[in-house]
């Protein structure tokens, strides 16, 4: 009996936990998906019956190809194994394709990959410190950084409800930065190259990357006080990490250049004509200017300040993904939304750079460069929210102040993603459950981390 | 953590798997002219609806219920209101008796009290009928939970009121009624049939006639009509059993055609006396020694008995057992965990009909996962903790030898979990022969039955031999 124990593994929590979580994954099978879905099935077509030169120029459908390279080849190999599924999928023409088959194909692809966002936490409790802990299970540190990132409710609503495929990318952000704790840094520079040419949504969290590794790898050695000492400069490490860098983009990009298809590729990358908010209003900053300036634009027109003939015929909460023009405020440019970002993120960077605090302080800067990018970009979706979200709970299973601000950001991020499901009111019922349910543990943590760590005072 | 944090995420992780399972089809989906339980369901909602008592339901659409003209409506509007009706009537009834059980349960810690509340929410047999097939038991096998609550914390009025509830709610329940009548009498002998004890027996033979008076009063108008509920309610015309069931008759059916042999009122008196003469000795000792324990126990093995022999069994009647076996799992944690798989597995038929493969599977696996890590289930096939150790050191008083049963119960685990498996996937792979259209079903209910005829054996054993010397070893775990 202990052999059969041993064999399916549940004597183990963290095995139970991401068992639990799969299982819970295939129940949500039959649940509504999103247009997603078509993108998904018609990025499978386009890869796999389309020669690459034509990759990134094929429209018949409205869901063009629109991320890096390496998500296209990953495409292509998931093809390979489509086509014992359902031939029927892989036809370019075949629009809104649905069948059983399909949905189950892609389904599983999505828990398939899983696999590796699995892998990953289980690297990442490997970095906690789990030495002043209680004896009761639910009170450690890794069962319970375990439970909300394997259990994490917004992307099991983004990526098995939704449908998409964030696990496997949060997986490979996971690991690397798992990699930097370990002082793994040429993996983990690696990895994050890796992944942004999987998704270039990442680029939000890429400054981060740069001026930590920069600073703190590529600097050898610190004075006493902390500043910086520039004799230490290694150049041997600043070329490899470039070296690193560069291969990836050049395996990536590479086949688009010989084919001069890179301004094709950066145009369908960075689709700036998609206008400042997505259809749904990412709740960010931007959400609130367009907010202020239609009510600012009724008062207008009710005290005949304004023309009616003189407002743009395009509204912002049609629903519609255009461009337009705001009515009172100045008009907002991709410029503005960048600088705009910049400023948000110096302070964290500057912390950064100046007074680095090892990996916990780039996981900070982290966090916030994130956030910022979430609150101040150009064109954000909602989902973004959870390249916040995941980087948080790492740091809020250390400190009771950062399980403080979790708890909120947890709850109202998850809260945000609900327009996401979109259909029918018995969705909208799983949807409250589920949140329920991720507030209980959200909660959960936060309780156990102010017993636990009551004696360090909260908020540095 | 505090113990009602935990139960409340236990109680939203058992509501989010019956939810996840609702999604699903139902039964009778898109199958016309007969449809399934649904539209059974859907059909006497029109007929209550329609005749008299008209008055509560102004937010229905009342498409749905339109006498006549709704037959075999199907909208997702009506499927949402439909599953909703069954997540509400869960919530109210069903999921706080588990909990409070569990929160009842004496001699073992809180963790283990919430996973036992985690294992006892997961059995899947129960969900996918409820939020698979649609129906709704866990009305019934709620009220009955409150009554085995209110009896086993001697608040035995409160019981009796709540299993008579549950007994007209569904008849199915007078399975349970046998051992809550022994147990009751029992503790009114035992309080002494001149003093305490009559006045309780007077008090709950007053409930339980009130209780029966109130239901039944608006169809005692006429004897006709009283007559006709009792004759839908126990149809006896219908045959000793109908499609393939577990149990010993569609068992030996496939040796002896039984059913086509025997003349009915020959069917109706073997099926009585077996049922009958399989659960007197439990019966007798509980009115001798009523406990709580022996109570839970008696439960099981009553309506074991009932399943495997009595008269026009269906195959969802095991959840009748399930809820007992439920009930014991802090006990034998390993008997009750392979118990309910067997129970999942014995409805496989009727869930492949219903195009409920996947959730079976994944809701299986789950509850398996949950109670190994939840009980260590593996490590607690001694024969002390199976309960079997006065059988066993009697057996030994006429066969030294006999000290393998551990060994042997593993091995009967091993080859019960193979051979499921084994028989799932060929059901789900293969074509039956062209000549044994039922193949499959038909091997499904014989190994189930099999299964079931040994726990019953080990259900009996354990009553039987379970005697207050015993109790007084048991380990706290």
């Amino acid at each position: 009996m202990a052999a059969l124990t041993i064999a399916t593994g549940t004597g183990n929590w963290f095995s139970a936990l991401a068992l639990g979580v799969t299982l819970l994954k295939c129940l949500l099978i039959p649940t509504y998906h999103s247009t997603d879905f078509e993108v998904h099935r018609n990025w499978l077509a386009i890869t796999h019956s389309l020669p690459i030169s034509q990759w990134y120029y094929e429209a018949t459908s409205e869901w063009t190809l629109d991320y890096p390279p390496f998500f296209a080849w990953f495409e292509y190999i998931l093809s390979h194994v489509a086509k014992y599924f359902d031939q029927e999928m892989l036809n370019v023409h075949n629009l809104n394709y649905s069948s059983s088959r399909t949905l189950l194909f892609q389904r599983f692809s999505v828990i398939f990959m899983d696999v590796l966002f699995v892998y990953a936490v289980r690297e990442c409790c490997k970095c906690i410190d789990g030495k002043k802990v209680g004896k009761e299970l639910t009170e450690k540190p890794k069962f319970i950084l375990s439970v909300l990132l394997l259990w994490n409710f917004g992307l099991l609503i983004v990526d098995h409800i939704h449908f998409q495929y964030n696990g496997f990318l949060f997986g490979l952000m996971l690991l690397s930065i798992a990699r930097l704790f370990q002082k793994r840094h040429m993996e983990g520079a690696f990895l994050f190259a890796v992944l942004l040419h999987f998704k270039h949504i990442y680029l939000y969290v890429a400054p981060a990357y740069g001026v930590y590794l920069l600073r703190s790898y590529c600097f050898t050695a610190n004075k006493p006080d902390g500043s910086i000492r520039w004799k230490s400069f290694s150049f041997v490490r600043v070329i490899s990490l470039g070296l690193v860098v560069f291969l990836v983009s050049a395996l990536s990009l590479g086949p688009f250049l010989a084919l001069n298809q890179l301004p094709q590729v950066f145009s369908r990358l960075f689709p700036f004509k998609r206008g400042l908010c997505h259809a749904y209003w990412a709740p960010n900053f931007w959400a609130l200017y367009n907010a202020l300036d239609k009510v600012l634009s009724v008062i207008g027109l009710k005290l005949k300040f304004l023309d009616p003939n003189n407002i743009p015929k395009a509204s912002m909460t049609s629903g519609l993904v255009q461009q337009f023009q705001h009515t009172v405020l100045p008009s907002v440019t991709p410029l503005a939304t960048l600088i705009c970002t910049l400023i948000a993120i110096l302070p964290s960077i500057f912390c950064l750079w100046f007074k680095p605090q090892g990996p916990r302080g780039f996981l900070r800067c982290l966090t916030l460069c994130a956030l910022s990018s979430f609150m101040f970009g150009w064109h954000v979706h909602e989902k973004a929210i959870l390249l916040a979200i995941l980087p948080m709970s790492l740091l809020s299973v250390g400190k009771a102040g950062d399980a403080s601000i979790f708890l909120i950001l947890t709850t109202t991020g998850h809260y945000s993603l609900f327009p996401l499901l979109f259909t029918a009111p018995e969705k909208k019922n799983l949807f409250l459950i589920g949140w329920k349910l991720s507030t209980c543990l959200a909660w959960g943590l936060w309780k156990s981390a102010v017993n636990l760590y009551s004696l360090s005072p909260p908020g540095r | 953590m505090e113990k009602w944090y935990l139960m409340t995420v236990v109680v939203l992780i058992g509501l989010t798997v019956r939810w996840t399972v609702s999604l699903n089809s139902y039964s009778g989906a898109g199958k016309p002219p007969m449809f399934g339980d649904y539209e059974a369901q859907r059909h006497w909602q029109e007929i209550t609806f329609n005749l008299p008592v008209k008055q509560w339901a102004k937010f229905i659409n009342p498409d749905w219920i339109a006498l006549h003209t709704s037959r075999g409506y199907e909208s997702q509007a009506h499927k949402l209101f439909m599953r909703t009706t069954v997540l509400i009537a869960d919530l109210l009834i069903y999921i706080p008796a588990v909990v409070l059980y569990c929160c009842c349960l004496k001699e073992i810690s809180t963790k283990k009290k919430i996973a036992n509340a985690l294992c006892i929410l997961l059995y899947p047999g129960l969900i996918l009928i409820d939020y698979g097939h649609f129906q709704y038991n866990s009305v019934s096998l709620g009220f009955a939970l409150w009554g085995v609550l209110g009896i086993s914390c001697d608040c035995d009025l409160l019981g009796s009121l709540a299993f008579c509830l549950a007994i007209n709610y569904k008849q199915m329940e007078l399975y349970h009624a046998l051992p809550f009548f022994c147990f009751l009498l029992g503790k009114c002998f035992k309080k002494g049939l001149k003093g305490k004890g009559f006045v309780l027996l007077v008090k709950l033979a007053c409930i339980v006639v009130a209780s029966f008076v109130l239901c039944w009063l608006p169809f005692f108008t006429e004897r006709e009509q009283t007559l006709q509920v009792l004759r839908r309610l126990f149809p006896v015309d219908r045959g000793l059993f109908e499609d393939k069931v577990a149990n010993i008759w569609c068992s030996f059916n496939v040796f002896l055609k039984i059913k086509d042999i025997l003349p009915r009122h020959i069917q109706l008196i073997m099926s009585f006396c077996s049922t009958f003469l399989s659960l007197l000795p439990a019966c007798i000792k509980l009115i001798l020694q009523p406990s709580s324990k022996g109570f839970k126990f008696t439960l099981v093995s009553c309506a074991l008995s009932f399943f495997l022999f009595s008269f026009q069994v269906h195959e969802k009647s095991i959840l009748l057992v399930s809820l007992p076996v439920c009930l014991v799992l802090s006990e034998i944690p390993f008997m009750s965990t392979w118990f309910l798989l067997v129970s999942t597995f014995s409805m496989l038929p009727l869930l492949l009909k219903d195009e409920l493969l996947m959730p079976s599977v994944v809701t299986t696996m789950a509850f398996f996962i949950a109670c190994v890590t939840s009980f260590s289930i593996f490590e607690k096939t001694s024969e002390e903790e199976l309960q079997l150790k006065s059988f066993s050191i009697s057996v030994r008083k006429y066969l030294p030898c006999f000290t393998f049963l551990s060994r042997i119960i593993q091995y009967l685990f091993l080859i019960s979990v193979i051979t499921m498996v084994l028989l799932t996937l060929m059901t789900v792979t293969l074509d039956p022969p062209q000549k044994l259209p039922d193949l499959f079903s038909v091997l499904v209910c014989f190994v189930s039955c099999l299964n079931f005829l040994f726990f019953l054996v080990y259900f009996n054993i354990i009553i039987m031999w379970d005697s207050k010397s015993g109790r007084n070893q048991k380990k706290i775990s």
